[in-house]
């Protein structure tokens, strides 16, 4: 047992965490189900989504030029960043030029992605988390488990507990709102000292260079608009070509993501404006792995996910194993096909095994990922290019054989009979078998074979 | 009407029932089944783990062993391995850029029916005449209900079923945890899926969970055995060729 199998373990034993999990994913399930029933054509506008994302991803260079040409003429500076590294050093030296040795971040994927706040750290910067959820990650010193909700797996319990170690309250409640009030006044008078904000996001307009960055705290507006300097960290696929794009992703992601009609705060911003906000307004575009994803036929489409985190809320296996079994940035159906093809094979082999294929993530997802079939795209690309297992590659050829002539089809089917009769009891199988049913019968039962298979049956009539 | 078997190997193999079942109930409604005794399998377990060089071979050979026209209809009672026919073969031709097998799968794709399509698409029933007198719920599985998209076909001729007690699944139409080699890759996870799945089972207070899927069934029926829970899993086959 490897990789995923085993890091599910910690998720599948912890029955706090899976009440947890299950009772978010449901709530959210269900707010996500009736906001998105209000739509007369929820059908039609995905189609929309969808077909925005590819028509970016195709000239993807020519939008991205057209959005630097645009964010240069509207007083912004523009940095290209090819990997982690590379983004790190850019905003860790767009930090010190300011002289600033602290800066407030807007919750974003993509600075989680490269490992912004321990690269700053290691500078002698503080970075500190504004939204609720990121801030309660850093102040436990946790990783996140959700791409929208990253602290999903901690309880009130545990948040009062932390607050009162770390932000010095004592006499807390778990009442939500005097939580949130805690972190607030904690929040607020570092929105008010701090002179450097990041940020990522969520589209950006290539034909008027607009940024856009949506959010449900007003955290993120604070970061945006108060600080001197304003620094984006944005993935390249977050590009739309038009402004008008924005209808139709403003409509589907708060939908999909809080099930809200619109979320509360969509800050949108180009450039520079003279006295009003941030006088200086950097854009590091990032590629870390999307180029070699565009490179995929199939897998591409994965870069059209615009983080609205609908299918790890449907999903069974995130549910139960929790997010940090994914062990990557990106979590649930879309971490399991985004993380192998952005972040490499090497560490993420096993997550396009981490799903039964059972389709409810393609089911909800605004931009309509096919993300079943990408999964079995990338299940074979695992298997011819990155070492499936020995056993398992020799298993699936001789199986192959064996069912590609009716004759060594018929003669197995009388070797498992024959093998089966000494273990079964009642019609089932003796408990546990060995091998590579052993896991299988741990928790299960499995049918003797039966003394007559059906084409036998058949012949008899 | 005269159609085609297309029984799968597991079903063949260990749930012989299933398509002892499906020839019985298309019989009685007065139709003619024929097995082509050629079929081994669609591939789709291939297929789904990642090896599409051998699924695309049993394809090949799938298409050829149902590409006669001898018979009106293809029926199976796996709506996974209808799909893998109707969507998956396209897209191994496509990527093994074998134009035959590409014409030969889009023939054939329009012509293979789940038993709950034949049934009421092909053959406008909803009623087929079965008794069967027990509190039955039933399991949508995955690749019915979005892959095929099944809707309540499977449900309509359940109802219509006599002395039949049709009762809510509680979390109905979320995965058992089964997904082929997923139950063995993934053990531990698939096992906590199953057990909340075999608790809205209990919930019910069913004598038989249903489904329309015999490999699903497999899995279900694994849980339900090793927990002594008492509860009978059926194929949808199995009910409607009851009398």
């Amino acid at each position: 047992m490897s990789g995923f199998a085993s890091a599910a373990r910690a998720g599948l034993d912890d029955p706090q965490l899976r009440r947890n999990l299950r009772q978010a994913t449901t709530t959210i399930r269900a707010k996500r189900d009736a906001a998105v029933a209000e739509v007369d054509d929820w059908e039609g506008l995905r189609t929309a989504g969808a077909a925005i994302k590819d028509a970016a991803l195709l000239a993807l260079d020519a939008h991205l030029e057209r959005l630097e040409a645009n964010v240069v003429a509207a007083g912004g500076q523009v940095h290209w960043a090819r990997d982690a590294g590379e983004a790190n050093a850019i905003v860790t030296a767009l930090v010190r030029a300011t002289g600033a040795d602290e800066v407030v971040k807007v919750k974003s994927m993509a600075t989680e992605e490269i490992g912004l706040n321990a690269a700053l750290a290691a500078a002698g910067i503080a970075a500190y988390e504004t939204d609720l959820a990121e801030l309660i990650v850093q102040l436990g010193d946790d990783r996140p488990s959700h791409i929208l909700v990253p602290a999903i797996h901690r309880s009130r319990e545990d948040i009062r507990a932390l607050f009162e170690r770390e932000l010095g309250e004592t006499g807390l409640s778990t009442d939500p709102a005097e939580l949130a009030g805690v972190a607030r006044r904690h929040l607020r008078e570092r929105f008010l000292r701090v002179r450097v904000g990041v940020s990522g996001a969520n589209f950006a307009v290539a034909e008027t260079g607009a940024i856009c960055v949506v959010e449900s705290e007003g955290n993120g507006r604070m970061c945006t608009t108060l600080p001197d300097t304003l620094i984006t960290v944005m993935g390249i696929e977050k590009v739309v070509p038009r402004w008008e794009d924005l209808g139709a992703m403003l409509q589907l992601l708060p939908r999909s993501s809080t099930g809200e009609r619109m979320n509360p705060y969509t800050s949108l911003w180009t450039g520079v404006t003279p006295g009003d906000g941030p006088q200086a307004f950097h854009l590091v575009l990032l590629d870390n792995g999307r180029t070699t994803a565009l490179a995929d036929a199939i897998g591409r489409q994965a870069l059209r996910c615009i983080r609205c985190s609908a299918c790890l809320n449907v999903c069974p296996v995130y549910e139960r194993a929790g997010g940090h079994a994914y062990d990557a940035t990106y979590a649930g159906p879309i971490g399991a096909i985004l993380s192998p093809l952005i972040d490499g094979f090497e560490r993420h082999a096993t997550l396009p095994s981490a799903s039964t294929l059972c389709g409810a993530c393609y089911e909800v997802c605004p931009v309509k990922i096919d993300i079943p079939s990408v999964l079995i795209h990338l299940r074979g690309r695992v298997a011819r290019e990155h070492g499936a297992p020995p056993s398992e590659r020799a298993a699936m050829r001789a199986m192959a054989r064996v069912l590609g002539t009716r004759r060594k089809y018929e003669l197995a089917q009388r070797a498992l009979r024959t093998a089966g009769r000494p273990l079964s009891r009642d019609g089932r199988l003796e408990r546990r078998l060995p091998g590579p049913l052993k896991p299988w019968t741990t928790f299960r039962d499995l049918p003797a074979p039966p003394e007559q298979t059906f084409r036998e049956w058949w012949r008899s009539r | 009407m005269r159609v085609a078997l297309f029984v799968t190997c597991l079903a063949d193999t260990l749930s012989p029932a299933v398509g002892r079942a499906t020839v019985e109930l298309l019989e009685r409604l007065g139709h003619e089944v024929v097995f082509p005794e050629e079929q081994t399998c669609c591939g789709q377990m291939h297929a789904n783990t990642g090896y599409p060089a051998e699924a695309t071979a049993l394809a090949r050979r799938f298409v050829r062993v149902f590409g006669a026209d001898d018979h009106d209809a293809i029926v199976s009672p796996s709506p996974s391995c209808v799909g893998m026919v109707r969507e998956q073969f396209a897209a191994l031709a496509r990527a093994a850029e074998d134009e035959q097998l590409a014409a030969d799968a889009a023939a054939l794709a329009p012509r293979v029916h789940d038993l709950s399509e034949l049934l009421v698409d092909v053959l406008g029933l909803e009623d087929v005449g079965a008794v069967f007198p027990h509190r039955v719920t039933y399991h949508p599985t995955c690749h019915g209900l979005r892959g095929l998209g099944l809707g309540d076909r499977p449900l309509r001729l359940l109802r219509a079923v006599r002395e039949l007690e049709l009762v809510e699944l509680p979390d109905a139409t979320t995965c058992c945890g089964f997904g082929g080699t997923f139950s063995i890759k993934n053990a531990d996870t698939s096992a906590a899926m199953l057990t909340d799945k075999v608790a809205g089972i209990l919930r019910t207070g069913a004598d038989v969970c249903c489904a329309g899927d015999a490999s699903c069934l497999l899995h279900i029926d694994g849980g339900l055995r090793r927990g002594r829970a008492g509860v009978r899993t059926l194929h949808l086959a199995e009910i409607l060729g009851a009398t």
